[in-house]
C-alpha cells in the first residue's frame, strides 16, 4: 500500500469508530478479548470544538456554536501510538478509539479490527439510517391535480 | 458613613437547600432521567445546546433538569459549564447539502429536486391537546417507504441557474469572526453576526423577524427551504494531519428568498436571509434568516428605518444570558446605591420647594 492509502484508511477507520455509539463499540471491542498493556499519553480529556457553517449553505465558513469533544492519546508497550477524537464526553470511547488506531498500525491486527468492528459498526449506522430515510421518506407530499368538472 | 455589612449566609444555605427540595418535587413520583428528557423533551434540549452554544444532547438534558425546566437558567448553566473547558480548535465546515435529511420543505417549489418531506412536524395537527398522552399509550410504529433516491438539491441552486438569486455570501476571505475569542465590534462582518444569532434568544429574533414582516424592514420573505437533519462534523487532527469524522450533529437550516428591486450597487434579482441552528429548530432558523436578510441593509443599499436593521441594537440584545444577567442583578442589594439616591431625592425636593416658595411668595415662610 502507499502511505497515502495508509494514511486514507486510517482516516477512514477513526472516523467510523468516531461515528459509532460507544456503547455498542464497547461490546465489539470485548468481543475482540484482548487487553493490551498501554501507556495514556494524553487524557482521555474532554474539551471544545467550535462548529463552522458557511454563509447560504456553500459560501464564506462561520462559527456557529460548539460541540463537547473528547481526544485521548496511548501508547502501546510495542511503541506504537495512537489517536483519537470523538463528539461526546464519552471518556471511555476516546481510550478505546486510540488503543484501536495504535493496534491498527500492525496490518494483521488492523484487518481483523476492520472485520471485527469496524465494519459491523458501520453496517448498524448505515441500518439506522436507512430506517430513518424510509420513514421520512414516507412523509413525502404526492401531489395530484384535481380534475374539474368539464368534459 | 459607609458601613460594610454581610449576612445572609445561613439564609443563603436554606434557600438552596429548599431549591433542590422543590426541584424534586413529590417524592411519591419517580425522579426525571436524563434520557427521558432528551428524548421525550428533546426540543427543550435543542433549544438549550442552541443558545447555550454547546451541542451536548445530555448537557442540556442536565441543564434542564437542575433548572427546574427554566431553559433561560439552562442555557446560562450550560455556557458557565463551557467556559471550564480548553478550546481544541475548529472543525471544517459542515456540508448542509450532504445532511441525512429528515425534514425538507420549500414554499417556493411544489416539485424540487428530492420532493416536499414533512418528517415529523407540528405543522397540520389541530393544535388540540390530547388526552392521550396523560397515559403511557404506545404510538404506532412510523410508516416507511422506499425513497425515490433522488438527492435532495438545494433550493438556492434552482433559482442560480437562471442568474435570478445572488450567491452564497461571500465575506471576502479575511479571517473568520468568533465572538467567543474577541470582543464585538460594530459594524461587524455578516459571519460575526451569524454566529451571534445562532445563539441569540429565540424569543427575542422572532419578534423581530415578525416585526420585518409586519412593515418594519419590509423585506418580501419566501421560505425557499428548510432543511433538518444530520451532518457529520469533520476536524482536521493537527496530531495526523488527517481529516476525520469526529461524528454528527443534528442542525436547522432556513434559505430565506426575498424580493430586492436592485440598486446602484446590484440588478434586480431575490437576495437571501440564512439561518443554521443546532437541532430541531425550524422557528429560530426562520427568525435568524429574516433578521440576518434585515441586517444586511447597508451591504445593499437600502433605507435603514426599523429596529431589525440595527444591528448594534439587535445583535446586543439578542443574547439572553447578557440580558437575564443585566435584568436580574437589579434584584441584588442596591442599599448604598438607594440610600444615595434617596437623599439626593430629598435634597432636590427641598431645592424644589424653596424654588416654588420663592416664586409664589413663600407660603411656608408666611405660617
Amino acid at each position: 500500500m502507499t502511505d497515502n492509502s495508509v494514511e486514507e484508511t486510517r482516516a477512514q477507520r477513526l472516523s467510523a469508530l468516531a461515528l459509532a455509539d460507544g456503547k455498542d463499540l464497547l461490546t465489539l471491542w470485548n468481543g475482540l478479548g484482548i487487553d493490551p498493556a498501554c501507556e495514556m499519553v494524553r487524557g482521555p480529556e474532554t474539551g471544545l470544538i467550535a462548529l463552522r457553517g458557511r454563509i447560504g449553505g456553500g459560501g464564506s465558513p462561520f462559527n456557529f456554536g460548539e460541540a463537547t469533544a473528547t481526544r485521548a492519546t496511548v501508547r502501546l508497550d510495542n511503541g506504537a501510538v495512537g489517536h483519537a477524537v470523538t463528539l461526546g464526553r464519552d471518556r471511555l470511547k476516546a481510550k478505546l478509539i486510540a488503543i484501536l488506531d495504535a493496534l491498527a498500525q500492525d496490518n494483521e491486527m488492523a484487518s481483523k479490527i476492520d472485520q471485527e468492528i469496524v465494519t459491523p459498526l458501520t453496517a448498524a449506522l448505515a441500518e439506522r439510517d436507512a430506517k430513518r430515510k424510509a420513514e421520512t421518506a414516507a412523509t413525502k407530499v404526492d401531489f395530484f391535480t384535481m380534475v374539474r368538472g368539464e368534459d | 458613613m459607609y458601613v460594610a455589612v454581610k449576612g445572609g449566609e445561613a439564609a443563603i444555605r436554606n434557600a438552596h437547600r429548599l431549591l433542590a427540595d422543590r426541584r424534586r418535587g413529590d417524592r411519591s413520583l419517580p425522579s426525571l432521567t436524563l434520557g427521558q428528557i432528551a428524548e421525550q423533551l428533546a426540543l427543550a434540549c435543542d433549544r438549550v445546546m442552541a443558545e447555550g452554544s454547546v451541542y451536548d444532547r445530555e448537557l442540556a438534558a442536565l441543564a434542564i433538569k437542575q433548572a427546574r425546566g427554566d431553559l433561560i437558567e439552562a442555557i446560562f448553566l450550560l455556557r458557565a459549564y463551557r467556559t471550564t473547558l480548553p478550546r481544541f480548535g475548529y472543525s471544517e465546515p459542515i456540508d448542509t447539502g450532504a445532511m441525512q435529511v429528515e425534514r425538507r420543505v420549500s414554499a417556493t417549489y411544489k416539485d424540487l429536486p428530492g420532493g416536499q418531506m414533512l418528517g415529523p412536524t407540528f405543522d397540520y395537527t389541530h393544535r388540540l391537546l390530547d388526552p392521550s398522552l396523560a397515559g403511557d399509550d404506545a404510538p404506532d410504529d412510523p410508516e416507511a417507504r422506499e425513497g425515490d433516491g433522488v438527492p435532495a438539491m438545494r433550493v438556492s441552486d434552482i433559482l442560480a441557474q437562471e442568474g435570478l438569486i445572488e450567491a452564497d455570501g461571500e465575506t471576502g476571505g479575511e479571517e473568520i469572526g468568533d465572538l467567543t475569542r474577541t470582543p464585538m465590534e460594530f459594524p461587524m462582518g455578516r459571519d460575526t453576526r451569524l454566529q451571534a444569532l445562532a445563539r441569540g434568544d429565540e424569543g427575542f429574533l422572532l419578534a423581530l423577524g415578525y416585526s420585518t414582516q409586519r412593515g418594519y424592514a419590509r423585506s418580501h420573505p419566501f421560505v425557499g427551504e428548510i432543511r433538518i437533519g444530520e451532518v457529520e462534523v469533520e476536524y482536521r487532527m493537527p496530531e495526523l494531519g488527517l481529516t476525520v469524522s469526529l461524528g454528527r450533529i443534528r442542525v436547522t437550516e432556513c434559505q430565506m428568498v426575498n424580493q430586492f428591486k436592485g440598486s446602484a450597487k446590484a440588478p434586480p434579482q431575490f437576495t437571501r436571509g440564512y439561518g443554521l441552528v443546532f437541532g430541531q429548530s425550524e422557528r429560530k432558523a426562520m427568525a435568524v434568516a429574516l433578521c440576518d436578510r434585515a441586517l444586511r441593509a447597508d451591504e445593499l443599499g437600502e433605507d435603514k428605518f426599523a429596529p431589525a436593521q440595527d444591528e448594534e441594537f439587535v445583535i446586543s440584545h439578542s443574547d439572553n444570558v447578557q440580558a437575564t444577567g443585566f435584568v436580574e442583578h437589579l434584584k441584588l442589594p442596591h442599599y448604598v446605591d438607594f440610600q444615595a439616591e434617596l437623599d439626593l431625592v430629598r435634597r432636590m425636593r427641598g431645592e424644589h420647594a424653596r424654588k416654588q416658595g420663592g416664586d409664589e411668595a413663600m407660603p411656608e415662610a408666611a405660617e
